[in-house]
C-alpha cells in the first residue's frame, strides 16, 4: 500500500511546494492555496476515509480565524500561540458538533452539521469582537517565537507551506495507522465493524475532532495570512467549496485535496475578474459533472491509469 | 402580565402572527422534503433553490413578460401565477430528475445531496447574475390589500391567505398520500421499491413524478412568498438551511409530523422574537440539538 510511488508523489509536492515561490509564482496566492489544501485533506479524512459527509465544516474554519486574529490583535499571543489557539478552539467545537452529529449517519448527519454551522454563522453575526459583516480586521502577523519576522512574505510562506506539510503528513500518518485502518472498515461496511467489536461512535467522534482541528490549523494559518477573519469563512458556501475541491481532486486519496484545492483557488482567482458572477454557476456546474461522471476526481483517475492509489 | 414583562399585547400577537407565516413555510418546504424522501432517499439540496424559481418565474410573469411581448395586458397575474408557476419548476424538476439524479440511485446517497447542492448553485448563480443581488418587490394582488380588525389586532389580509392557502395545501397533501389508492402506492413504494414494482406499479415513473410534485410544492411556497418577502436570489439558501433543521427535529417519517413541526417552529420562533430577540435566529438549531441529544430520531421518526 505504501509503495515507492508515494515517495515521488512526496518529492514532487515538497519539490513544488519549495520552488514555486522562487519561481515567480506569486506567493499570497500558493498561500492561500496551502491553506486550503490543508482544509480539504482534514474534510477528506473525513468523507473520504470514514464516509461521514460533514456539511458544516466552514464551523471549524471560521471559529479557529476568529479565535486566533482576536487571541493575536487584541490579547497579545504571538503567532505561534494564536495558532495554537484557535486549533484548539476548533478541536474544542468538533467535540460538541461531532458529539450531535454522530447521534445520526447519513443524510442526516450532513444536514445536523449544515444547521450547526449555519447557528454559528449568526452568532458570528451577532458577537462583538468578530466585527459583524465587516469582519476582523488588521491583525498583525507579528514575530514568530519573536526571532523570524512574519511580515516578510517569504518567511510566513515557509511557515505556512510547514504547517501544511505537517498537517498532511499527521493525516497521511493517521490513514495508515491501526486506528485509520479501522476508520476505512468503517467507511466499507459500519454493521461489520460494530459486530467486529469496534466502538464505531467513538471512532467517529475522535476523527471528527481531529478533522475539525485540522481545518482550524488551516483556519487560524488562513488569518495570519490575510491578517483578517470574516463572515466568508463561517458561510454554507466555504462549507460547499471544501467538499468541492475534495471530490474534484479525489474523494479518499492522498493527493487529491491537495490538487483539488489548487484548481478551484486558481480557478477563482482566473474566474473572478472576467465573469464576475458566473464563478457560482462555473463551480455548480464542476460539482455536477463530478458528480454524475467524474466521481473518482483527478487524483482518483490518474491513479487508475497507473494501477496505483495516490 | 404582558405590562410586567414591558412586553405590549400588539407585538406579541404580530409576532406569533409572523411566526405561523413563517411555520407555514417550514411545514410547506419540509413536507416537500419528507415526500421527496420518502421515495428516493435523497435530501433535496435545491429546494431552497426550487422556492426562489417559482418567487422569481411568479415576478417575471407580473413584470417583464408584459415588457418581452410588448403588450402590457397580457400579464400572468397572481392565480395564474399560483397555478402555472407550480407547473413550470416542477416540470423543470422532472427534467433535472429524469436527466440526472436517475443516474444516482444506485450510489451513495450522499451523491444525490451533492448533485442538487451543485443545481442549487448554478440556479442561483444564474438568478445573481440575471437580476442582480438587490432583490424585486410583487405586489400584494388587490383582493388581499389592507387588513382585517380582529379587535385586539389589525390582520393583513394576504398574511391571512398565505396561512390558509399553506395549510390547505399540506392538508390535501397529506390527504392524498395517506387516504387514497395513489397514496398507497406511493407509500407502498417508499416502504419496499421491488415489491412494488413487482405488483405492476410503474415505480420509475412514480419517482419522477414524486420528486416533480415536491419541487412543485416548493415553487408554490415560493409564490406564496413573493409579496411578502423581498424576491431575491439569496431568499432561498437561508431558509432551506433553516428547514434542513425543522426536518431534522420533526424526522422525516410521517408527513403529518412534517406539517405539525414546521408551524410549531415557526411559532417558537415568533414568541423567540419577542421575548429574547437576539436568540431568535438560533433557538430552532437550538431547539435541534436539544432534540438530538433526548430523541435522535426525532419527534415523529423513527431509525431506519
Amino acid at each position: 500500500m505504501n509503495g515507492g510511488h508515494m515517495y515521488w508523489g512526496f518529492a514532487a509536492l515538497i519539490g513544488f511546494g519549495l520552488l514555486a515561490p522562487v519561481a515567480g509564482i506569486y506567493p499570497t496566492f500558493l498561500m492561500k492555496c496551502w491553506c486550503f489544501a490543508l482544509f480539504a485533506c482534514a474534510f477528506n479524512l473525513l468523507l473520504g476515509y470514514t464516509g461521514l459527509l460533514s456539511f458544516g465544516h466552514a464551523a471549524f474554519l471560521s471559529v479557529a480565524a476568529y479565535v486566533a486574529g482576536h487571541t493575536i490583535r487584541n490579547l497579545g499571543f504571538g503567532p505561534e500561540w494564536g495558532i495554537l489557539a484557535g486549533t484548539l478552539s476548533a478541536g474544542v467545537l468538533g467535540y460538541v458538533f461531532g458529539s450531535l452529529a454522530i447521534r445520526r449517519a447519513g443524510i442526516y448527519f450532513a444536514m445536523i452539521t449544515l444547521a450547526l454551522a449555519q447557528m454559528l454563522y449568526f452568532v458570528w453575526l451577532q458577537m462583538k469582537f468578530t466585527g459583524g459583516e465587516d469582519g476582523l480586521q488588521g491583525v498583525p502577523r507579528g514575530m514568530l517565537f519573536g526571532l523570524i519576522d512574519l511580515s516578510d512574505n517569504t518567511n510566513l510562506y515557509y511557515l505556512v507551506f510547514a504547517i501544511f506539510l505537517a498537517g498532511f503528513f499527521l493525516i497521511h500518518r493517521v490513514i495508515h495507522s491501526p486506528f485509520g485502518q479501522v476508520l476505512q472498515a468503517i467507511r466499507e461496511n459500519e454493521p461489520r465493524a460494530i459486530s467486529l467489536g469496534y466502538d464505531v461512535d467513538r471512532y467517529k467522534l475522535v476523527v471528527f475532532v481531529l478533522s475539525a482541528a485540522l481545518s482550524g490549523l488551516a483556519g487560524a494559518t488562513k488569518t495570519l495570512v490575510f491578517q483578517l477573519a470574516s463572515l466568508t469563512d463561517a458561510h454554507w458556501h466555504m462549507s460547499g467549496e471544501v467538499v468541492l475541491m475534495t471530490l474534484l481532486g479525489g474523494l479518499g486519496t492522498v493527493f487529491g485535496p491537495v490538487v483539488g484545492a489548487f484548481v478551484i483557488i486558481g480557478l477563482q482567482n482566473q474566474l473572478a475578474d472576467k465573469v464576475g458572477s458566473w464563478v457560482q454557476v462555473i463551480m455548480g456546474i464542476i460539482f455536477v459533472i463530478c458528480v454524475l461522471v467524474f466521481r473518482r476526481g483527478i487524483v482518483g483517475e490518474l491513479g487508475r491509469l497507473l494501477k496505483r492509489p495516490l | 402580565m404582558f405590562e410586567l414583562l414591558g412586553i405590549t399585547p400588539q407585538a406579541l400577537y404580530s409576532q406569533l402572527l409572523i411566526g405561523l407565516i413563517n411555520g407555514s413555510f417550514y411545514a410547506v418546504l419540509s413536507l416537500g422534503l419528507a415526500i421527496i424522501f420518502g421515495l428516493l432517499n435523497i435530501i433535496n439540496f435545491s429546494h431552497g433553490a426550487q422556492y426562489m424559481m417559482g418567487a422569481f418565474v411568479a415576478w417575471i410573469g407580473l413584470t417583464q413578460v408584459p415588457q418581452w411581448l410588448g403588450n402590457p395586458d397580457f400579464v400572468i397575474n397572481y392565480w395564474a401565477a399560483l397555478v402555472l408557476v407550480p407547473l413550470i419548476v416542477g416540470a423543470f424538476g422532472v427534467f433535472i430528475e429524469r436527466t440526472m439524479l436517475r443516474r444516482l440511485y444506485k450510489l451513495d446517497h450522499l451523491y444525490g445531496l451533492l448533485l442538487t447542492f451543485g443545481i442549487a448553485l448554478i440556479i442561483e448563480g444564474l438568478f445573481r447574475d440575471w437580476y442582480g443581488v438587490s432583490g424585486q418587490q410583487y405586489e400584494i394582488p388587490e383582493v388581499f390589500q389592507g387588513a382585517i380588525n380582529l379587535g385586539f389586532m389589525f390582520l393583513p389580509k394576504y398574511r391571512a391567505w398565505v396561512v390558509v392557502a399553506a395549510l390547505t395545501v399540506c392538508f390535501v397533501s397529506w390527504y392524498v398520500i395517506e387516504r387514497t389508492k395513489l397514496g398507497s402506492y406511493l407509500r407502498a413504494g417508499t416502504e419496499n421499491p421491488r415489491l412494488t414494482q413487482a405488483f405492476g406499479v410503474n415505480v420509475p415513473l412514480m419517482i419522477t413524478l414524486t420528486y416533480g410534485y415536491g419541487v412543485a410544492l416548493a415553487a408554490f411556497a415560493g409564490v406564496l412568498a413573493a409579496p411578502i418577502f423581498t424576491v431575491s436570489p439569496k431568499m432561498g439558501a437561508d431558509l432551506i438551511i433553516v428547514v434542513f433543521a425543522v426536518v431534522v427535529i420533526g424526522g422525516m417519517g410521517s408527513i403529518l409530523g412534517a406539517i405539525v413541526t414546521g408551524i410549531a417552529l415557526g411559532l417558537i420562533e415568533g414568541l423567540t422574537r419577542v421575548f429574547y430577540p437576539e436568540a431568535s435566529a438560533v433557538v430552532i438549531f437550538v431547539i435541534m440539538a436539544i432534540v438530538l441529544l433526548v430523541r435522535p430520531a426525532g419527534l415523529f421518526g423513527r431509525e431506519r
